[in-house]
């Protein structure tokens, strides 16, 4: 074992990025075929059935409008709820003590577990791509917006994950976030619409929700069309991403809800 | 070399409760060392301390002259950690676990893959290789934990209670394999609450209780120690010289008591007649029993009931 401390550091990191991957795929029933059959659902329901009774969105058939939102709605759950309860599980089962008790340091264990969430979000972002190419024809007008945006939106919310799975103490407490704050807040983020449709005062509340952003950004890399500006988009995620990674870090220095 | 150094070392837990008071210990290089004590008595606590998954309050831990809180990184790579308590992920499977544990510290595939076929062999667990761990038995798991802790061979192996609710005829096949690998360098750290197994593996012992080292010493010694035993005579008349009682060692407390150490099994008689030669006359006699001796007594009965 001769190899210098960051050939070492390299390997525990794509160690544990090779669990967590193995993981998601182990358990595919539960992690990427829901998500698969849900979204293919929204593009059957909201996309052809009643999308043809819409209209047009910003210029776009109803469908081509929805999809970058449904992708990006994938994609950034999947994400959270990969780390989430991967590492909920791990401390659950106590197999969280192999990594404190390892040579691997924290922002490490962090950078592994996040890697997993956005490799998670991404495949099955990727199905849910290749599933709507089956009812609508996809524009890619900045193919460098599109994925750069969607691979911080999927750090993002696996960072969301960490830090939710650190306080959690039982698997509803897990839960409990997508369900009452992540699933409204998308639901209300412009997937469905273009908040131009909304009277000003919804409008400028709708400017809180950072998942607004992450939707218009994505949208403006495939169709050209967003509600906001899109440099706005990427100073608030990089912003937010800086902010849950030192709170991630600090709390796991701490061993909040690790160590006694 | 010290394999572990721990000094003054205390723990108290987020409700208060103290438990570890200022305890100090070192473990040689090569070293077969047990720390015995009975049920909370603070063993899990110093092995957590030591392998970072207990944050301590005060003291320091050194393993291998390199310093816990300077350099966690080197110290935690000395250490191969046995937990008390299964923590696998059930899901993984056996081979899985070991590879994976070879990574986390650093261990390139092409050398973690030979490695770990070598211990599922060793451990009897080759045929499980690809059982997902919960899928195990209890001895299984113990073996999986050994094979875990090994596989980027450590310097040193700290095992905590690795033999409780196993059965003879695997404690005594773990027996074996520890003393093998003792053998070939690996410096061992062993808790148990079984004098049995520390007389049978340790050369070298600390006894805690209530958070505290009461004795820290060679096997044999110990074993010498607790082969006497002690008792106090009270006197009719005071004693003022010496007299000599062939051999026994006896002390005095005041002038009127003395205490007289026997190995056990010795007739009381003998001393008697000594004494009575020499004309002192014993109103009472008692039976001193030390912490040690007391704890030693609860070991036994414990041991006792578990085989
Ligand atoms: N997380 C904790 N919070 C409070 N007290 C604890 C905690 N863990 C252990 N203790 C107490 O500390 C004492 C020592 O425990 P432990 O080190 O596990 O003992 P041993 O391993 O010798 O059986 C026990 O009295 C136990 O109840
Ligand atoms: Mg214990």
């Amino acid at each position: 074992m001769n190899q210098t401390r960051r050939q070492r550091h390299w390997i525990a990191f794509s160690t544990l990025v090779t669990r967590e991957i193995r993981r998601f795929f182990r358990i595919w029933p539960q992690t990427i075929l829901p998500p698969a059959i849900t979204m293919t659902l929204y593009f059957i329901i909201f996309g052809n059935l009643i999308g043809s009774r819409i209209g047009e969105m910003g210029g776009f058939s109803y469908m081509e409008y929805i999809v970058p939102g449904i992708i990006m709605m994938a994609v950034i759950n999947n994400a959270y709820s990969n780390v989430a309860s991967s590492f909920f599980s791990a401390k659950f089962q106590n197999h969280i003590e192999e990594l404190i008790v390892a040579p691997i340091p924290n922002y490490l264990i962090l950078a592994g577990y996040v890697a997993g969430g956005t490799a998670r979000g991404l495949c099955v972002g990727v199905i849910v791509t290749l599933v709507s190419l089956f009812f609508t024809h996809l524009p890619i007008e900045h193919i460098a917006i599109t994925i750069s945006m969607v691979i911080l939106s999927a750090i993002l919310f696996a960072l969301g994950g960490f830090i939710n799975a650190i306080y959690a103490r039982s698997f509803d407490e897990i839960s409990l976030v997508p369900t009452f704050i992540l699933t409204p807040l998308t639901y209300l983020g412009g997937v469905f619409y273009s908040i131009s449709l909304l009277p000003e005062f919804w409008q400028n509340v709708s400017l809180l929700n950072p998942i607004l952003y992450m939707v218009n950004a994505f949208r403006f890399g495939m169709l050209g069309v967003s509600d906001i500006p899109v440099v706005a988009a990427f100073s608030i995620i990089l912003l937010f991403i800086v902010l849950l990674t030192s709170f991630a870090l600090y709390l796991l220095n701490k061993g909040t809800g690790l160590r006694n | 070399m010290k394999a572990l150094s721990i000094n003054n070392l205390s723990k108290t837990y987020g409700n208060g409760f103290k438990a570890l008071e200022q305890i100090s210990l070192d473990v040689e290089q090569g070293d077969f060392f047990a720390l015995l004590g009975p049920n909370g008595a603070g063993k899990s606590t110093t092995i957590g301390v030591v392998t970072s998954l207990i944050t301590k309050t005060s003291g320091t831990v050194n393993v291998f002259d390199t310093d816990l809180d300077e350099n966690a990184e080197l110290a935690k790579s000395y250490i191969g950690l046995v937990p008390q308590e299964f923590n696998f992920n059930g899901f993984e499977q056996v081979k899985h676990i070991l590879i994976t544990q070879a990574g986390y510290y650093g261990m390139p595939a092409s050398d973690a893959e030979p490695r770990a076929n070598e211990l599922l062999k060793q451990l009897g667990l080759w045929e499980k290789r690809h059982t997902p761990s919960r899928a195990l038995s209890g001895g299984m798991k113990r073996r999986l934990m050994i094979a875990r802790a090994l596989v980027h061979k450590p310097k040193l192996l700290i095992l905590d209670e690795p033999t409780a609710g196993v059965d003879i005829e695997l404690r005594r096949s773990m027996w074996t394999f520890l003393r093998r690998i003792n053998k070939e360098g690996t410096t061992i750290i062993l808790t148990t609450h079984y004098l049995e197994e520390a007389e049978n593996l340790c050369r070298n012992i600390a006894i805690i209780d209530k958070g505290e080292i009461v004795e820290n010493t060679d096997m044999k010694s110990l074993l010498n120690r607790l082969d006497k035993e002690t008792f106090v005579l009270d006197l009719k008349y005071p004693l003022l010289q010496t007299i000599e009682l062939y051999g026994l060692d006896y002390h005095h407390v005041d002038d009127t008591t003395i205490e007289v150490e026997l190995s056990r099994g010795d007739s009381l008689n003998s001393i008697f007649e000594l004494l009575s030669k020499h004309g002192v006359e014993v109103v009472s006699m008692k039976n001193k029993v030390n912490r040690l001796e007391e704890l030693f007594l609860n070991l036994v009965e414990t041991t006792e009931q578990a085989s």
